[in-house]
């Protein structure tokens, strides 16, 4: 029985260790040291009552970018017969969010620990830890970690499987996800049913995010009192953030929910160059001008009047050095590209939306009245949200790089230097048309 | 309860005979997709709408309940 001393509530960090990016808590030993035994016993077919209040007390919303209370996902997978399985999200499939990542291969036992929470939490007797294709270390970390602890004869009461699903944006939509462990194509499935319904091979299905998983974890050792003592009354708890961009040392850091967009920069050495505007949420997300920045505090909350919201917290500062339009541009082809391909409004509205941009980017400002009512076409018609994500993203940009706009249609000029921020995965057609 | 229109975006083909046959609430983008009026659906299109239900021909468009 190894007993870590429970940690301070207020401070952080939680889940990184004190490590940050390159948190290392792989070894067992070091991991017990660090957060102490698990002190839940899984009974397959008997959902952990005492724990559901404690989860339900917490108040933690799925950190996958939803922020959906965890408690009522359990409450949904609860009230559907047949022996429930859960499935644990790493698909991660945001390029510019590496949180998950980070966790699976710095802290794999606590992700580990997660899945034997959501076990506990409705009866299951089997988990999956679903990642990318091409996640290998992450996947290497689990999969180390899971034989250290059969090797230790530490028995979770339940069989874990990792599986791997496809790389791609929309893989980690849950029916998408379910969908490709299913043996499918990894698109998502029409709803009803949902995952609580019918989800991994036809079972009511409990999916969670990768941090999610973690936090239950930790709520699991130390309670909903501790967790809450740091975030919002309304958003509690800490969440794990991936800054990338003008600042000194990009990386996953861990902030309460509702600290300053500014202490975070301090956390990160501060800008490593002037900053014209931060993309907030990642590629489903919100550009935000560097002057409304100013004092801007990372909650939901304190972003919705901005139209924002924090997403899987990807965020990225943009030098003002590089173009907001290019950039935004090839986003939207990217977004383009990763449509499942499934919903017309989806692949005609992505593809006419981002072939609009790229013709912004090079000085052609003929199609903006057209991008403009592609951008109403394509929100919330389609099966999933995807197409929803990517219009937000652009429309934000028509608004905060409207100057800039206007210089590369009147005057033909783009200020940027040509240098690229936001990241595109390799195997990704970047540019649209020729 | 009250029933809305509801569209199966994976079904959908586009075929365009539900704007057709339910004008009322249902007309076109410019790539042939419907777009829907979610207005709650009165009893005198009742009819209306369960036609154009029935003739979808990849069956992607359902009446949803709707509570409240
Ligand atoms: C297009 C799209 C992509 C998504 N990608 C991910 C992902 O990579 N990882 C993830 O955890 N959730 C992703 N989600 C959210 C999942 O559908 C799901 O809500 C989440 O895994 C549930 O876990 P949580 O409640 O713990 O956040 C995505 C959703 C959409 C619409
Ligand atoms: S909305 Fe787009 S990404 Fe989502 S299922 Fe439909 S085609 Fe695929
Ligand atoms: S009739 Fe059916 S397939 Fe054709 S546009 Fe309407 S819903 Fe889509």
């Amino acid at each position: 029985m190894t007993a870590a001393t429970r940690p301070d509530a207020t401070t952080l960090p939680r889940l990184l260790g004190g490590m940050g990016t390159e948190v290392d808590l792989r070894p067992l030993e070091r991991h017990l040291a660090h957060h102490g035994d698990l002190p839940i016993v899984v009974d397959p077919g008997r959902p952990d009552q005492a724990l559901l209040d404690e989860v339900r007390a917490s108040g933690l919303g799925g950190r996958g970018g939803a922020m959906f209370p965890a408690s009522r996902k359990v409450d949904a997978v609860l009230s559907q017969r047949g022996r429930p399985v859960v499935v644990i999200n790493g698909a991660e499939g945001e390029p510019p969010s590496r949180k998950d990542h980070v966790l699976m291969r710095g802290a794999p036992h606590l992700i580990i620990d997660g899945a034997v929470v959501c076990a506990a939490l409705v009866g299951a007797r089997e988990a999956t830890i679903a990642l990318e294709q091409s996640a290998r270390r992450e996947h290497r970390a689990l999969e180390e970690a899971l034989r250290e602890r059969a090797a230790w004869g530490h028995d979770d009461g339940i069989d874990i499987h990792l599986e791997t699903v496809p790389d791609g944006f929309v893989v980690g939509e849950e029916r998408s996800l379910i969908d490709a462990l299913n043996g499918g194509p990894g698109k998502p499935t029409h709803a009803p049913p949902r995952p609580f319904e019918k989800g991994l091979g036809g079972a009511p299905t409990h999916v969670q995010n990768a941090e999610t998983a973690a936090q239950l974890a930790l709520i699991a050792r130390h309670g909903a009192g501790w967790f809450r003592s740091l975030g919002t009354d309304q958003e509690p708890g800490s969440a794990l953030v991936t800054l990338s961009g003008a600042v000194a040392r990009p990386g996953v850091y861990e902030i309460p929910i509702g600290a300053s967009l500014h202490d975070l920069l301090v956390a990160a050495g501060g800008l490593a160059a002037p900053v014209q505007a931060y993309l907030i949420g990642g590629y489903i997300g919100t550009w935000i001008s560097a002057r409304e920045a100013e004092g801007l505090v990372l909650s939901n909350a304190a972003l919705r009047p901005l139209g924002a919201s924090l997403g899987a917290r990807a965020i990225v500062a943009l030098p003002e050095t590089a173009c907001g339009v290019a950039e935004t541009a090839r986003v939207a082809g990217y977004m383009a590209d990763q449509s499942a391909g499934q919903c017309g409004p989806c692949v005609l509205g992505l593809d006419a939306i981002a072939g609009g941009m790229e013709r912004i980017a090079h000085g052609d400002g003929s199609q903006l009245a057209d991008i403009q009512r592609w951008l109403g076409l394509v929100a919330g018609r389609g099966e999933c949200r995807h197409p929803d994500g990517a219009a937000k993203l652009v429309a934000s940009a028509l608004t905060v790089f409207e100057d800039e706009i206007a210089r590369h249609v009147h005057a033909r000029k783009c200020t940027g230097d040509g240098t690229s921020v936001l990241p595109i995965p390799r195997d990704s057609r970047t540019g649209r048309r020729a | 309860m009250s029933e809305q229109l509801g569209i199966d975006w994976i079904r959908c083909d586009a075929h365009g005979l539900c704007a057709e046959l339910f004008p009322e609430r249902i007309s076109l983008d410019e790539w042939g997709y419907p777009i829907i009026d979610g207005a709650e659906i009165a009893s005198e299109l009742r009819a209306h709408a369960g036609r154009a239900v029935a003739q979808c021909p990849v069956l992607a468009l359902r009446l949803v309940g709707r509570a409240g």
